[in-house]
């Protein structure tokens, strides 16, 4: 993983790399800390693009890390437009690529 | 959905806001802190420097350590400080007088508060050129969060736009971190951050390319370099350019404050080129045009995190006092003393003549 192994000012337990957990990304499985946002475990197992975008099919990653801007949405767990940079990872996540606007998976509403 | 209700809520858990909910609850305030990272601290975590400016603000202290300072102050009002991390303020509905916010991606809630202090701090700029969408082009904070906050390695080699406090400083951290930094261009003729900053990158050979800016990103998927343009005085390309091969390329061009609460909540606002965006008129209490609301830090201006605590300070004790707390106001003397050194001299002359824009002796009724 591409994680930085000494600093000169910081030292490693800053980091809480406390609990590896396994996850995957578009069926690959990845280690990451559990607890860190998904995106930033994305980052070190070297993936870059994160979604593509609906009319232009531009790929999109990491890019503002306070989830303000939209480019590190993903479909986690099966729910599109999740905000990668602010959503803890968890053991067994299901991390895909978005593309487009993504689908939800969330039932109709009838009315009672 | 959930119903909260609090005396005073802090939108935003930064350098301004902890400092303000650690004031507010240390005159007896019920305070909740709403921050939209998984963790408090704000820019502050991820500050490996050590900060200037004179001692109350901590000035020879890391960064991250100051964090820990606030949050261990916050720990000392026992129960009196709440703090929902992952939680981002989505809108506040001035008819009802009620905040919506979102916990993570799939829980709402609904709060209300008696006060209200605005701590959003600010967002970074982009600057325009073709293929700044391709991943690989980041926000300088968003890089420190990689690296700073998660231990992650932001890339291999890394191009640098921007030569001011953020640029230098984040370039800085990029080496301690075991980055390249391959060169950082500054559109501007001369350096915009602090000499001493210059000087620390300039040692270890990194070459500071004033009036030169980015032409475009190379990469099919990825940047896998940047092209690179020399400015005229008129900032027009003179025809010289070259490739600068990278994986990154750090935008450092900037911050605009964060203002869609304030907004939301009818304060009266002005764009004020010195401070960086449109920002709340306010008073010597940091209160705005609405009543209910106070704002302190980057979201009243761009500036130091060293001037965002103090004026979180000055939000927190005000805010309390208006609930008929005991605050002890002869404080704002104090804290007006330090804001007024921290804006002394030369450096300062932009942040005090924006914020004389804005300021206001007292409100129509």
């Amino acid at each position: 993983m591409e994680l930085i192994a000494e600093h000169p000012v910081l030292d490693l337990s800053y980091f809480k790399r406390e609990e590896r957990v396994w996850f995957t990304f578009d069926g690959v499985a990845m280690e990451g800390f559990k607890g860190a946002p998904i995106a930033a475990a994305l980052h070190a197992n070297g993936v870059r693009v994160y979604r593509e975008t609906p009319n232009m099919k531009r790929p999109r990653g990491f890019f503002c890390a306070i989830g303000k801007c939209s480019s590190c949405f993903m479909v986690v767990d099966g729910i599109p437009n999740v905000r990668t940079c602010v959503t803890p990872l968890a053991a067994g996540m299901k991390v895909e690529t978005q593309r487009g606007k993504g689908r939800a998976l969330i039932a109709p509403i009838i009315s009672e | 959905m959930t119903d909260i209700s609090t005396d005073i809520l802090v939108v935003g858990g930064g350098a301004a806001g902890l400092s303000a909910a650690a004031e507010a609850a240390s005159c007896g305030a019920d305070v909740l802190i709403v921050e939209g990272d998984l963790r408090l601290g704000g820019q502050l975590v991820k500050q490996t420097h050590k900060f200037f400016g004179s001692r109350d603000e901590y000035a020879g202290t890391r960064g991250y350590k100051i964090a820990d300072i606030l949050l261990d102050e916050i720990r000392e009002n026992e129960g009196k400080v709440k703090a929902l991390t992952n939680t981002t303020v989505t809108g506040y509905y001035i008819e009802d007088k009620t905040f919506t916010a979102m916990r993570g991606e799939d829980s709402c809630a609904r709060i209300k508060a008696r006060r209200t202090i605005v701590a959003t701090g600010a967002s970074e700029r982009l600057i325009p050129f073709p293929n700044n969408d391709l991943p690989g082009v980041y926000g300088a904070g968003a890089v420190q969060t990689l690296m700073n906050v998660y231990g992650v390695t932001p890339g291999r080699r890394v191009l640098m736009v921007g030569a001011g406090n953020i640029g230098l400083i984040v370039s800085y951290q990029m080496t301690q971190a075991g980055v390249e930094v391959a060169a950082v261009v500054e559109a501007m003729p001369k350096i915009g951050g602090y000499w001493v900053h210059a000087a620390k990158i300039r040692r270890l050979g990194i070459p500071i390319l004033l009036r030169h800016s980015v032409k475009e990103a190379l990469g099919e998927r990825v940047v896998e370099g940047a092209v690179i343009m020399e400015l005229d005085d008129k900032f027009n390309p003179t025809g010289l350019e070259r490739t600068i091969e990278c994986d990154v390329i750090c935008l450092a061009v900037g911050l605009s404050p964060t203002t869609e609460i304030l907004s939301h909540a009818g304060c009266r606002m002005r764009y004020v080129p010195e401070l960086c965006g449109s920002v709340a008129e306010r008073d010597r209490t940091m209160r705005t045009s609405n009543p209910d609301f106070w704002s302190a830090g980057d979201a009243m201006g761009i500036e130091e995190a060293s001037a965002a605590m103090v004026e979180g300070r000055i939000a927190g004790l005000c805010a309390a006092d208006s609930l008929g707390l005991p605050a002890k106001m002869e404080k704002l003397d104090e804290y007006w003393a330090r804001l007024n050194r921290l804006r002394a001299g030369e450096v300062g002359a932009k942040i005090r003549s924006g914020i004389g824009k804005v300021s206001r002796d007292e409100w129509e009724v």
